[in-house]
């Protein structure tokens, strides 16, 4: 308790003008940052997935069920800072049992569960369940248990069935488009719909947040699939890159021009709020803003991007670039995060002053915790990909 | 005779549908005041608000330590149910505003010398218990509710501490208790005027800056208040309906 007070104490001294007796401490703390930069990544992957799904397009068909490997592992861990950063945790169940309709937050439990039940694991069992009875056939022991389980009973490999299971997993990957975009849209809706804060309220931020998302995704997808080869000693299919870094341009291009559009409108309308949001991203947020989430994780990658595909380049300096433009991104994304969510409490609700946010290393409030939670799906998926071997050479064994 | 069982029918599915989102509501109207209030005393008779006359604020404090002791808020100057901020308009540059400590100790010596103000003044700060609260609204777990008599609270045993509400409310009235870990604002001291007396920040203060009653009743102080005094609400645009009303309030006042 007194470590707290000190640190309000402290968070007073270095305001700046005046802000409300009350908003000395900063609620919504850095686990809050990273679970719309989580969630984002999730809804980004399965859209890659769906991208050779439904639309058919044959060159990302290496990364099909990898993405949906990897939105998995993101996902189950999507509500862990959500649930750590709750001051009664064990109280985090009401959310379920008495949920207010008319909460956005309330919702989103409903909507995660939905995504996640319904569409997600539904549609990876879908696609590998052929695959699960065979592996079940051919083990032994508690291996050979752990895929009977998971076949749930079903043993009908038949032409019908195949038929029948790719027809239904082509059917919620179309439900999961909608899905995955409301989703994330609707953690975007979560900050967007506050009207007391000026630097959240705009109704372009579920778009945003979304086109955000599958930017992250794609750039994610790249350095999992290329990580992944890597790890395996195998060769990347260079026309699945190409693919895929062109789609990540073409999104990178949309997120940035909504972003300008977003930040062009505020400039020109000039609302009450102007004075103290131009304040913002002139100090506390410059580094962040500009040089982060602008100069490295857009003008940079985007840069990157189009030289590959205005300049002829050998392959391996390709993939140097795309593998370069993958991480920036990730780092622009993450600003963007820190930018929407710390960047939304610096300043007071009374517009006429400036606080201030310290981050420490250990502790609820700490970095440690966090970067924990950032890691521990990349965990998560390595397991699971033991158990469900997304490879295509694993699928052409069959 | 068919078309009569269809009318039937179609008023039945009319029905249901009207219940259903009604019934889904039967959780939370079982929060109700109840808990805080005496025996025999019925909410739904009551609507109370609170009236502040900014020139009266002579910003000595009282009401803040009065609040504090009477509701245990935290005594670290972080936590206020309620707070006063001293606005210094000068005659050239921008309007400075201060509230030391929440104002509790009263206020020492202005940043700007006397001639060089045009104007300065006091404003009392609380929960405005909006008749159309974004605190209620955002709460994911129905904790924060407002009451039959129109005072918005916080079930102390049900708040999760997600502090969504906190982000909500466009007043800065909320803060997390750090000792209970849920969140807390002005009661109005429901414990108070459930049994007829007054919050304890309208009887401390010396001046009769605050006055306090029901809005309902036309003889009652705070409906004279309205009825004499040209009425300002803080932040009309976000449309959150405050029923705390302010007698000769600033334009600068946010």
């Amino acid at each position: 308790m007194e470590h707290l007070f000190e640190r309000l104490t402290d968070a007073i001294q270095h305001a700046t003008g005046y802000i409300y007796p009350n908003e000395a401490e900063l609620h919504w703390n850095i686990l809050i940052v990273i679970y719309p930069y989580i969630t984002g990544l999730v809804a980004g992957a399965f859209i890659l997935a769906s991208l050779e799904r439904v639309f058919n397009v044959k060159e990302l068909q290496p990364t099909y069920r990898l993405s949906l490997l990897t939105a998995l592992s993101f996902l189950l861990i999507a509500v862990v800072p959500l649930q750590v950063h709750l001051a009664h945790p064990e109280r985090g169940y009401e959310m379920f049992t008495t949920p207010n309709p008319q909460s956005a937050m309330a919702m989103f439990g409903f909507v995660y569960l939905w995504y996640l039940m319904a569409v997600l694991l539904l549609e990876i069992w879908l696609d590998f369940r052929k695959d699960i009875i065979q592996w079940a056939n051919e083990s032994k022991g508690l291996k050979r248990l752990f895929y009977l389980v998971l076949t749930l009973g079903s043993k009908d490999v038949s032409e019908k069935a195949i038929e029948f299971d790719h027809k239904f997993g082509k059917l919620i990957t179309i439900i999961g488009i909608p899905s995955a975009f409301l989703l994330h849209g609707y953690v975007g809706f979560i900050f967007g719909s506050v009207k007391a804060n000026p630097w959240w309220s705009s109704v372009l931020m579920p778009i945003v947040f979304l086109f955000s998302a599958i930017v992250s995704g794609l750039a994610l997808m790249l350095l999992v699939y290329m990580v992944s080869n890597w790890v395996r000693r195998k060769q990347n299919a260079m026309d699945c890159l190409d693919k895929l870094s062109s789609y990540l341009l073409y999104m990178l291009i949309i997120d940035f021009s909504l972003e300008a559009l977003d930040f062009v409108h505020r400039l020109y309308e000039s609302e009450e709020s102007i004075h103290i949001l131009s304040q913002l991203i002139g100090s506390k947020l410059f580094t962040s803003f500009f040089v982060l989430q602008l100069l490295v994780g857009t003008l940079i990658p985007f840069t990157f991007l189009t030289l590959t595909k205005l300049v002829r380049i050998g392959d391996t300096a390709r993939k140097v670039l795309y593998f370069a433009s993958g991480i920036l991104i990730q780092i622009g994304i993450m600003s963007i995060r820190w930018n929407v969510v710390i960047g939304g409490q610096l300043f007071s609700k009374s517009l006429r002053g400036l606080t201030v946010y310290k981050i420490e290393l250990f502790g609820m409030d700490g970095l440690f915790l966090p970067i924990a939670i950032l890691i521990a799906p990349i965990f998560i998926l390595i397991v699971v990909v033991k158990l469900l071997p997304p490879w295509p050479e694993a699928e052409l064994s069959k | 005779m068919d078309n009569n069982n269809t009318q039937d029918r179609r008023s039945f599915i009319k029905t249901c549908l009207k219940v259903l989102p009604a019934a889904t509501l039967i959780p939370f109207l079982s929060i109700d005041a109840k808990a805080f209030a005496e025996e025999g005393y019925n909410p739904e008779d009551h609507n109370y608000a609170m009236g502040i006359d900014v020139h009266k604020c002579i910003g000595c404090g009282r009401c803040v330590r009065a609040c504090k002791n009477e509701n245990n808020v935290p005594d670290e100057p972080f936590y206020f149910r309620t707070w006063i901020e001293r606005y210094i308009i000068p005659f050239e540059g921008e309007t400075i505003v201060d509230s030391p400590d929440g104002g509790i100790n009263g206020f020492g010596d202005a940043a700007v010398p006397e001639d060089a103000m045009m104007r300065t003044f006091f404003v009392p700060k609380i929960c405005n218990h909006c008749a159309k609260p974004p605190c209620v609204q955002v709460c994911p777990v129905g904790a924060t509710f407002t009451s039959r008599d129109g005072v918005v609270l916080v079930d102390n045993d049900y708040c999760i501490g997600c502090r969504y509400c906190i982000q909500a409310c466009p007043y800065g009235a909320r803060y997390l208790n750090p000792y209970t870990r849920t969140v807390d604002k002005c009661t109005f001291c429901y414990h108070r005027i459930t049994k007829g007396l007054l919050p304890a920040c309208v009887e401390a203060c010396p001046t009769q800056a605050r006055v306090f009653g029901e809005i309902t009743d036309k003889s009652t102080p705070i409906s004279y208040f309205r009825r004499f005094n040209e009425i300002q609400v803080l932040k009309p645009a976000l449309n959150t309906e405050p029923k705390v009303f302010y007698a000769h309030l600033d334009g600068e006042v946010r």
